[in-house]
């Protein structure tokens, strides 16, 4: 049975993802993004790993997700998009090829040698409580270091995007813009 | 029966999936969808290695990659509508100021 759902899993998200990088439509790449990223909880989910699973779909499927929902609000994305390719057959051996050596190269010292568990789960804890234990005591440095980085990220997000704020650039005329270029 | 190999394999090919769509875009947006997939299969393979290793280790930086994946997003969406309102395009050849 999880034999099954793995592959299931995996020829969906692979698909998925496929759209995402092919499709000229914004939309149906986002869609399909979410989509991927809904089902590699699921993918958690056989894992074990349930409390990663529960906030890769609260972070990833709500949050970031909905983020790039609104900022597709303020970009003129009702076109397909056109993109020029001058040597497709290349990208691919280029990005194929680059994927392959990083992984193999982070993939070597699993192969190599006997890796030793340096935090195994607690005896008959729930996941959840056993990602708490690791998390708030060995890991609470990077932990408060990760919760300032997001707050520096919210304060940048507000400051960047909320700049000229009354100035709409879709409401504008064509004659207006070089005008704004130049002040900008 | 489904091996730590499995997994990898299939981390390693959305991974270049992910790589291929970074080469190969030139709107940012879809630029930026291409690094959301490149940042999951690093999840799957941290959760992957983690589960299979009994090791608590792996789904740490998961949950870090996490971290670092939505304030990416913030700042980069950030950016990008900066460079809209500056440009009226998110297509990168449009930024080519350099002639040569």
């Amino acid at each position: 049975m999880i034999t099954f759902a793995f592959y299931l899993f995996a020829v969906l998200i692979t698909g998925l993802f496929l759209v995402t990088v092919m499709s000229k439509n914004v939309l149906y790449a986002m869609t399909s993004l979410a989509a991927g990223m809904v089902l590699i909880s699921g993918l958690f989910f056989i894992l074990g790993a349930d409390f990663l699973g529960v906030v890769q779909l609260i972070v990833y499927v709500g949050a970031v997700m909905a983020v790039y929902a609104f900022a597709m609000m303020f970009f003129d994305l009702s076109r397909d998009v056109e993109e020029r390719h001058d040597k497709p057959w290349l990208i691919f051996l280029l990005g194929g090829g680059i994927a392959l050596t990083l992984v193999v190269m982070f993939a070597a010292p699993i192969m190599g040698e006997a890796v030793h568990a340096l935090y195994p789960p607690v005896a008959g804890a729930t996941n959840p409580q056993a990602v708490g234990l690791v998390l708030f005591t060995k890991y609470l440095l990077p932990f408060e270091v990760a919760s300032v980085m997001l707050l520096v990220a919210m304060i940048a997000g507000i400051i960047l995007a909320g700049k000229k704020m009354e100035i709409s650039l879709s409401a504008m005329d064509e004659d207006i813009l070089p005008d704004t270029k130049e002040n900008a | 029966m489904i091996t730590l190999n499995h997994y990898l394999i299939l981390s390693g090919l959305l991974f270049a999936i992910g790589l291929v769509g970074v080469v190969r875009r030139k709107n940012l947006l879809m630029l930026f969808f291409a690094t959301e997939i490149m940042l999951n299969a690093a999840n799957l393979a941290f959760a992957a290695t983690s589960s299979y290793y009994h090791d608590l280790t792996g789904q740490m930086f998961a949950f870090f990659i996490i971290a670092v994946a939505a304030s990416e997003v913030a700042v980069g969406l950030g950016l990008l509508i900066l460079l809209y309102k500056k440009y009226g395009s998110i297509n990168l050849d449009d930024f080519t100021i350099m002639k040569g």
